[in-house]
């Protein structure tokens, strides 16, 4: 049995600062989940308007953001934008952009579809039944938006989870950078800490997310058939 | 914007374009072998290795491709299993959309099952006969956008292959910014291959859903 590097992480701090690193993922990706719920949900009311200005400009947005891989969409931020504009930009800051941009066209192309999901009957019926507009829109078609809205945010949270992992590409100091730096640090006493560091990472990665995508699958499945 | 710069920056581009089509194509077709395989194996519930599927499926639907990656380049040789890079990539690409496309291919079986199969049985076709001619069809047609959803997203994964020190899009990019400071000419030239490998596929995407969307109820 070869040795597998593990007790490095009980070496020091070493297991306080791999848990430091997944809260900076954490702390960018819950900070572009916020922006992208909030910009999100307006933005996915207004495309389910019928202007034709309004389709063509975003639909341009979100084939841009289906297209580019967020770490194109990083570097360009990152290095682009503040090579044009001469601004200073911080990793961090750059990251929860580029999430932001990104999140927000998942979450407005979600509301979209969730709410042209509804069909038409369900507004003609309550029409006819004598509620008014806004009483149509928050007792009849709203429950029904959010039960089929909430399991499919609750999965992008952990695909935005998931992808935070990029923000190493360009230098934000979060989980896997520091299991590089503990490698590092350790390269002769423990040259085998690769294995149980990045086990770890990747053990802390699933730990965080299946929960939650547990979470959003059970919701799916109870409120399939209503 | 210098033309020139562009002009002489082309070959490598192109070179590193070929690359991630290459490792890119492999992948997908092994990821959509392994969710085939797995859905199959899921939705027949065939004991022990429905439950193995499972388990691969949560793990790799739950983690980031380049924390994968990591593992499998950086970690598995420690415990003598050394791997080459491109081999690793393709790996992981194949076992990162295996789990999506596994997801995605029973969702589809699971729409077509139940009354489908009790009709074509009670028609009088044997079990092969159902799956063959009634089940798999269907499936297959009714899971293509999210194939198609799941191609592109695994096409843009392939940007993090970088960090395995492969010489793709991105790490060409990177290494030519750090060389000659050309940063908007290395930027632009990315969006541009990028969008080269990518809107034929979205395109190309969009016609095959409204074929099989045709396939799907007859005519």
């Amino acid at each position: 049995m070869p040795n597998l590097g593990i007790e490095v992480l009980f070496k020091g701090t070493n297991m306080a600062r791999l848990l430091g690193g997944l809260w900076v993922s954490l702390r960018i990706s819950l900070i572009a989940v916020g922006f992208s719920v909030l910009l999100g949900i307006p933005l996915g009311i207004i495309m389910t308007a019928k202007s034709k200005v309004i389709k063509a400009f975003t639909r341009l947005y979100l084939e841009v953001v289906r297209v580019m891989p967020q770490m194109v969409l990083l570097f360009i931020v990152f290095f682009g934008t503040t090579r044009i504009f001469g601004w200073n930009l911080n990793a961090e800051l750059a990251s929860v952009i580029v999430f932001t941009f990104w999140g927000t066209a998942e979450m407005a192309d979600l509301v979209r579809g969730a709410f042209i999901s509804i069909p038409k009957h369900q507004y003609e019926s309550a029409k006819a039944l004598g509620m008014n507009s806004l009483h149509v829109f928050l007792f009849v078609i709203l429950p029904q938006t959010i039960r089929r809205l909430l399991p499919l945010s609750i999965n992008l949270v952990t695909r935005m989870i998931k992808t935070t992992s990029l923000v190493m590409m360009i230098g934000v100091v979060e989980v896997l950078k520091v299991g590089q730096q503990i490698i590092e640090a350790n390269r002769t006493s423990s040259p085998n800490a690769a294995f149980g560091v990045y086990g770890t990472v990747f053990l802390l990665y699933f730990i965080g997310c299946w929960p939650i995508s547990m979470l959003s699958k059970y919701l799916e499945k109870k409120w399939s058939n209503t | 914007m210098n033309w020139e710069v562009i002009g002489s920056y082309l070959p490598l581009y192109w070179k590193a374009m070929l690359l991630t089509l290459r490792i890119g194509w492999i992948g997908i077709v092994f990821a959509i072998l392994l969710g085939v395989l797995c859905a199959i194996v899921r939705f027949y519930k065939i004991p022990v290795l429905s439950q193995l599927a499972g388990v691969y499926i949560e793990v790799f639907r739950n983690t980031p491709l380049l924390v994968q990656l990591f593992f499998l380049y950086f970690a598995l040789p420690k415990i003598g299993i050394p791997i080459r890079a491109d081999f690793c990539g393709a790996l992981g690409l194949a076992l990162l959309g295996g789990a999506y496309m596994a997801e995605t291919f029973r969702s589809g079986l699971e729409s077509v099952a139940g009354i489908q199969t009790e009709s074509a049985l009670s028609l009088g076709m044997n079990k092969s006969q159902v799956v063959t001619h009634i089940i798999f069809p269907q499936a297959f047609a009714r899971s293509v956008p999210s194939f198609v959803a799941n191609i592109i997203f695994l096409l843009k994964e392939t940007s993090v292959f970088s960090a395995i020190s492969l010489m793709d899009l991105m790490f060409t990019a990177k290494d030519l910014i750090g060389l000659y400071y050309k940063t908007t000419e290395c930027l632009t030239l990315l969006v541009v291959f990028y969008a080269l490998i990518l809107i034929p596929v979205s395109v190309l995407g969009d016609r095959l859903e409204r074929r099989v969307r045709h396939a799907e109820f007859g005519d």
